[in-house]
């Protein structure tokens, strides 16, 4: 079997709580190839962000992982110690956070932050250190980098401050950015150019992205793979073309019907009754099937694994008779 | 900045000013100064003649206007009591009381400030809590319990430490050390914890406030996404953003302490400015008591002003001046 980049392997993150053990991100599974985009979109509460925050160690306490592994280039990362995971982020993976305004600390300056990460996990000199910090605020397209190096954050507006976060997640040359719904936070006009400045980067370098987000117009123009999440579960996952034009899992079809379409006149949106469930009370069986148009018996006693469909892989028992399991088969 | 300080410093001239006219009320609202200094058999006529000598007839704001020209020339009188000049014996005084005050705002600073930082990070280790246990009694004993306490096992029945006064001491010009000494230094432990104890369980339960809210935020999460290592995360970034309120608190507090070192002082028979001041308070020693309101004034404002500075920078933001700035001005 090939070695992927990023092998994210029945991931399950787990939260105690005084009402018993809640399971936030339960049986996840993916993979991101050298230099590929993977969306991973979904509602509030899906687990897209705790799946990231998995991935590079950073769960809050108690939030744990429960099962499952992580490996990097073939080595699982999942059971490292502290100090040894801390080798890893920033130098191999990086991160970038939702809130540009909360992300940088506040009492030093970019220089500053950006000098004692490229020091951290390179041997440069300090000269050496600066001057690539000055090249990194250029590449993000930062106007007068040797003169803003010596800004503090507040002296920034939020788009520039994600630049320079995007600098400091690149800091390293890491081989794959986890952006954590990096533009959420943002106005709308400068969106499009963090995203844009973010593929481009990570284009150059090779790097590889998974993008968490909920904004589906972001995924279509970024990702080349997306993953759709429900309920801390993968429900569907597969070429991000096939995923948009021709969804296969009913969650994927009612989300996309859920997006307006310019110049389609005032057709009727479709909505998709209820809500996501309450990690409390996750449905026996498929945790979609509450809500789900198509369910039978089965949907409500088993829950689906992964599926193979002409174009992707859903978690739905409506293409079980097409194919078996197709865990093994993940790479679409 | 310039505008900063000249403002400040015209604030604390207003609050020196009203602190000069309370210590100086105190003469009058305290009975007749005359009466306190000589003795019964003195005819009625002498006192007048004193009175006069000494301007005690002049109205209310001229007698203000000669107290406030003396003061600023570091002459506050005569005291009642031991008949020498005040600033004299201050000046006598203020070297135990500074060098008490420094040692416990020192060891409250630095053993507070690692405990409040190793109780935030490690919240629910079995040490954690036994370092809050033993501040809860910190914060409540009262200082002069806790002074007998000590004195009642380390000098009546271990025998180690001395119970009284500040041991030899050493004149350095004008200024009496009793760090020169070993008998100065043990006899400075006993009341530097004592003073300290209070200030010490105040920083640690407010550092660790600060670091527990601190290691929450964004920043810090993204500090250790960075990769970077727990010490530049915990010692670099997360302390040095709770340092604006901690400051705050120790300038205060330092202030604090110098003021009610008196009652360490009273316990230890600490030679110092507070036994000085309880001791003119028995007596009504009014130019003493005077001298000593608005030296403590002095202390506060001094420090306030320090403490303002010290903010400006720790916290860039506080900066106006953003000449470095230039670019855009949106959020």
């Amino acid at each position: 079997m090939p070695n992927h980049l990023l092998e994210v392997d029945r991931l399950k993150v787990v939260f105690p709580t005084r009402r018993g053990t809640l399971v936030a991100v339960d049986d996840v599974s993916f993979h991101i190839d050298q230099g590929e985009v993977l969306g991973v979109v979904g509602e509030s509460g899906a687990g897209k962000s705790l799946t990231g925050a998995a991935i590079i160690g950073l769960l809050e306490p108690p939030g744990r992982i429960a099962g499952g592994e992580i490996r990097l280039d073939g080595r699982r990362i999942d059971n490292l110690p502290y100090s040894q995971l801390r080798r890893i982020r920033g130098k191999e993976i990086g991160a970038v956070f939702q809130d540009p305004l909360t992300s940088l600390n506040p009492l030093y300056t970019i220089g500053k932050q950006l000098t004692e990460t490229i020091e951290t996990h390179t041997d440069m000199t300090p000269t050496k250190a600066r001057e690539r910090a000055v090249q990194l605020l250029k590449d993000v397209g930062i106007p007068a980098a040797e003169k803003r190096i010596e800004s503090y954050p507040h002296q920034f507006s939020g788009g520039m401050r994600q630049r320079v976060v995007i600098a400091l997640a690149l800091c390293a040359n890491p081989r794959i950015v986890i952006a954590d719904e990096p533009t959420t936070a943002l106005d709308v006009s400068i969106q499009a150019q963090i995203i844009a400045l973010l593929k481009r980067l990570c284009q150059e370098h090779g790097t590889a992205v998974m993008l968490v987000t909920h904004d589906m117009g972001v995924i279509a123009e970024t990702a080349d793979r997306v993953a759709v999440m429900y309920a801390g579960r993968v429900a569907e996952i597969g070429p991000v073309r096939d995923v948009i034009k021709h969804p296969k899992h009913p969650y994927t079809i009612g989300l996309m019907g859920a997006i307006p379409a310019i110049g389609h006149g005032t057709e009727r949106l479709t909505q998709i009754e209820g809500a996501m469930p309450r990690l409390t009370d996750i449905p026996r069986g498929c945790a979609f099937n509450p809500r789900c148009p198509k369910v039978f018996d089965r949907c409500r006693s088993e829950r689906p694994d992964l599926l193979a469909t002409e174009t992707s892989l859903a978690s739905c028992w409506l293409y079980d008779d097409q194919r078996a399991p197709a865990r093994e088969a993940a790479h679409v | 900045m310039i505008a900063f300080i000249l403002r400040r410093l015209m604030q604390a001239v207003v609050v020196m000013l009203t602190v000069a006219l309370i210590s100086f009320a105190l003469f009058n609202f305290a009975g007749d100064p005359i009466n306190n200094m000589v003795g019964q058999d003195v005819s009625l006529a002498d006192r007048e003649r004193l009175r006069e000598a000494l301007g005690l007839n002049q109205p209310f704001w001229v007698q203000f206007g000669i107290f406030l020209q003396n003061a600023l020339q570091g002459d506050f009188g005569l005291s009642y009591r031991l008949g020498r000049p005040v600033e004299d014996l201050i000046v006598e005084r203020l070297p135990a009381t500074l060098e008490l005050s420094l040692t416990a705002a020192a060891l409250a600073v630095f053993i507070g400030i690692p405990l409040g930082v190793y109780t935030g990070l490690y919240r629910d280790t079995w040490l954690s809590r036994v370092f809050l246990t033993a501040s809860l009694a910190g914060v409540s004993l009262p200082t002069f319990l806790i002074g007998i306490l000590l004195i009642l096992i380390f000098s009546v029945e271990l025998n180690v430490l001395p119970s009284f006064g500040r041991g030899e001491t050493v004149e350095i010009g004008w200024w009496t050390t009793g760090f020169a000494t070993w008998s100065g230094i043990k006899a400075l432990i006993l009341p530097s914890i004592t003073l300290c104890l209070f200030q010490l369980t105040l920083i640690m339960r407010l550092v660790r406030a600060e670091m527990m809210e601190v290691l929450r935020t964004d920043y810090i999460k993204f500090a250790r996404a960075r990769g970077l290592p727990d010490r530049k995360v915990h010692f670099g970034h997360a302390l040095k953003n709770t340092l604006v309120p901690v400051i705050t608190v120790i300038g205060l507090q330092f202030g604090s302490i110098v003021a009610f070192a008196i009652i360490t002082e009273t316990v230890f028979q600490w030679p110092g400015m507070g036994l000085l001041f309880i001791q003119a308070v028995n007596f009504v020693d009014i130019p003493i008591l005077a001298a000593y309101l608005v030296l403590i004034a002095l202390f506060f404002v001094v420090i306030n002003l320090v403490v303002d500075l010290l903010y400006y920078f720790v916290d860039p933001r506080l900066r106006v001046d953003r000449t470095a700035a230039g670019g855009e001005a949106t959020p």
